[in-house]
């Protein structure tokens, strides 16, 4: 996500290395190399300012340990001052009352309304039972927008086509809602510019009229310099509870999120990432500190990870990598699990140091369909047991597939020299564990 | 630029105010930063640099920018803070016209071109591409031309029921499949039936795409294709819209749709909300494309042809 802003910040940090101490001289390029990078990411140019006087002032006098360079020192100071700056710890959101009411603003095509679905559908999973209000009556087509996510996720939708009036659907809804005994409420509205007064209004009054126990201000991650600017007006008006970023999975540089932070001083809740609507994770500061450095976000990835694990598919994989049967249909099953968790390239961008080694490389999400194909192209029989490929099955394989019969060869070679590693590995741990992704899932 | 008629005297008033907060944000802040001084000294030109960079206009045209502010000043020896904002004007129309090579007062269909004029219309998520096209499609059949538009947005959720009810309100007809439909089969039969039915314009609008997602930009290539079975020379245009307060990824958006898709004209949304008419001078800056559209408000009209003049001149109107 913040490749980057990493990249940059390496090259900063380049120009402390082999140098004893940190000075008043030598700080001062990197600092404004920093300052640079942060307002490339669209860091607010007066935040910017201040981070970067506050990393020099905390820097200066240090001395350098013998174990660490400068550069690695500024990495920490920075870390720990841009983790402190988007609110040092995870924050929820509160949801009081019966039922408890959360209020979705934001500016046009910020993303609220797929926001609004995903987040019904987490606290859906989560067992509570939701209601989602569709006040935006501006926009065409906007209340089924939110009528298709809803049925998506399995959520009902209060929805008054020709009501022209948001704060009476809003109020329609929640008592709705109540009659229906279910427990939050969710209120979609209508995008909005800050400096549009008329609207602004209009929201301030839908507040009014349901006092929700959550207000989100939903922002998209690319937003420039104005950021702030449409933060503040948005606070001053709704005093909002928490920030959501939006389309986090696109490379912006998302420096609005520690522009915002800043000048609001409001928590980042939640960050949404794609389309699908389970694309949505509560906002970890210190995780994301570590990714503007460069330095990868393991939890995330081991998280991700276990969300998309198939506990049972893990144990009988295991089993038959004891008794060495590990065949095709075994690898494809596998194959499928890394796909669940989520596009490859974000994947791959958490391990720390990959980030910025990818920033310029493509894996497509169907880097595996070539494999895919062939294995597909094979009969039940000779899934089960590869060693029926001969070259003429082969040959047949590879017609089936679109693929050449080296294509085939290179992958069965592949998966011949897998094999023989998990009967090493398995002979090495005795017969307590086999190896293959299933261990890598586990903490 | 001639005369205005009655229209466009009305249109540049309304410039003038969806551009107020950039305005007033420019020339008020250089105002602020030369109180007290005579000349362009270092401490004018650090103001200066603060108020271009958070105009959103970007860390390397700002650069250019100052770079040759202090390059006239070490050449004229001496600079006046009052000619500061004549000579940033000069240096802020230089920038513009140095890929702003059309100055359009009004869209026509270009001489020679063989009808339907196909415009392909891409962008980011929530840039405001569908807005964009229902606001375009009243313009130009409020001129007299015959539109059709294809609604290829088949995958953001009721973004077919949007682009129809554009098309309602605007008595504009409209292909579509319906939802999670195939894209390229939308752009298909649209460029057909235009072909067939003699449209004037054809605007086809696609699903939202983070530039960074190989296989949706790939979609795009096969849309093009597609069209180009029918009308081999289309699409005529490749309009990629922008949202005016997005920061410096419009400079990777910009990159990356061009790379995909020959990208041939600019639209940038959403000017009015913002301080920030900066992101069009560093877009400009940095790509060969002109800008066609500003949008400056809510109502159809707002979407304007942009003309550098009148946008230079908002800019720096006193």
């Amino acid at each position: 996500m913040f490749d980057n802003l990493s990249t940059k910040l390496d090259k900063a940090f380049k120009n402390l290395k082999g140098q004893g101490s940190i000075t008043e001289i030598n700080v001062a390029t990197t600092v404004k190399e920093i300052r640079r990078a942060l307002i490339d990411a669209d860091v607010n140019f007066k935040v910017a300012k201040e981070v970067t006087d506050e990393i020099k002032n905390k820097s200066l006098g240090q001395d350098i340990l013998i174990s660490v360079s400068p550069g690695q020192m500024l990495v920490k100071i920075t870390q720990d001052e841009l983790t402190s700056l988007m609110g040092g710890t995870q924050e929820n959101i509160v949801l009081e009352g019966n039922p408890a009411v959360i209020l979705i603003a934001g500016l046009q095509g910020s993303g609220k309304t797929t926001f609004t679905g995903k987040l019904a559908s987490r606290l859906k999973k989560e067992g509570k039972s939701v209601m989602l209000a569709a006040c935006d009556i501006y926009r065409p087509a906007a209340i089924d927008q939110l009528k298709v996510l809803g049925e998506q996720v399995g959520v009902e939708v209060y929805a008054e086509p020709e009501n022209k009036n948001a704060v009476e659907i809003a109020q329609k809804a929640i008592a709705e809602a109540k009659a229906q005994n279910k427990k939050v409420v969710i209120v979609d509205t209508a995008g909005r510019l800050a400096v549009d007064e008329q609207m602004m209004n209009e929201i301030a009054a839908v507040k009014d009229a349901i006092q929700p126990s959550e207000t989100l201000f939903v922002v998209d991650s690319m937003t420039g310099q104005d950021a702030v600017n449409t933060a503040k007006t948005f606070n001053d008006r709704l005093d909002f509870d928490g920030v959501v970023l939006t389309k986090l999975d696109g490379d912006t540089r998302g420096g609005a999120a520690i522009s915002i932070r800043k000048v609001v001083e409001k928590p980042i809740k939640f960050i949404s990432y794609g389309e699908k609507m389970d694309a949505l994770d509560v906002f970890y500061p210190e995780r994301m500190a570590q990714r503007v450095l460069g330095m990868g976000d393991v939890v995330s990835l081991v998280e991700r990870a276990q969300q998309a694990f198939d506990e049972d598919e893990a144990k009988r994989i295991n089993q038959k990598i004891r008794k060495n049967q590990f065949n095709f249909e075994d690898f494809l099953s596998q194959l499928a699990q890394i796909k669940k968790m989520g596009n490859l390239k974000d994947l791959v961008g958490m391990l720390p140091g990959v980030g910025k080694m990818m920033k310029d490389i493509d894996i497509d999400d169907d880097a595996f369909k070539p494999i895919e194909a062939i294995i597909l192209s094979m009969t039940k029989e000779e899934r089960e047991n590869p060693e029926l490929l001969d070259g003429s099955r082969r040959r047949r394989i590879a017609k089936g597939s679109g693929t050449t019969v080296q294509d085939v060869n290179k992958l069965l070679k592949q998966f011949n020299e897998m094999r023989k590693m998990m009967k090493t590995m398995n002979k090495l741990t005795g017969s307590r564990r086999g190896m293959g992704l299933s261990n890598l899932m586990k903490r | 630029m001639g005369i205005f008629g009655f229209f466009s005297k009305d249109k540049k008033e309304k410039l003038d105010k969806g551009l107020e907060k950039s305005k007033d944000s420019l020339l008020s802040k250089i105002g602020k930063a030369v109180v007290g001084k005579s000349k362009v000294d270092d401490d004018v030109l650090d103001e200066l640099e603060e108020i271009l960079i958070t105009s959103d206009v970007g860390v390397d045209t700002t650069l250019k920018v100052i770079r040759r502010i202090e390059e006239r000043v070490a050449r004229d020896k001496y600079m006046g803070t009052d000619e500061l904002d004549v000579i940033l004007r000069e240096e802020v129309a230089g920038l513009l016209s140095e890929n702003q090579t059309e100055q359009l007062s009004d869209f026509e269909i270009p001489a020679g071109v063989k009808k339907p004029y196909v415009i392909l219309v891409v962008g980011v998520n929530g840039v405001g591409k569908t807005t964009t096209i229902g606001k375009l499609s009243a313009q130009f059949k409020n001129k007299g031309y015959k539109v059709l538009l294809g609604a290829a947005d088949t995958f953001r959720a009721a973004a077919v029921d949007q682009i129809k009810l554009w098309g309602e309100r605007t008595g504009v007809p409209v292909v579509a499949h319906g939802m999670n439909t195939d894209p390229s089969a939308v752009a298909f039969d649209a460029a057909k039936k235009a072909a067939e039915e003699g449209y004037d314009i054809v605007m086809i609008d696609t699903a939202g795409r983070l530039h960074n997602k190989v296989n949706l930009m790939n979609e795009l290539t096969k849309i093009k294709r597609v069209i180009q079975k029918f009308i081999p020379e289309a699409p005529h245009d490749v309009m990629l819209v922008l949202d005016g307060s997005t920061g410096q990824n419009a400079v990777m958006q910009a990159r990356e749709f061009t790379k995909a898709t020959q990208v041939s004209s600019l639209a940038i949304t959403k000017l009015d909300g913002t301080a920030k008419g900066g992101v069009v001078i560093g877009i400009s800056d940095e790509f060969k494309i002109p800008v066609r559209y500003i949008g400056v408000g809510e109502q159809i009209e707002d979407l304007q042809i942009f003309n550098k003049d009148e946008f230079v001149d908002s800019l720096f109107k006193k």
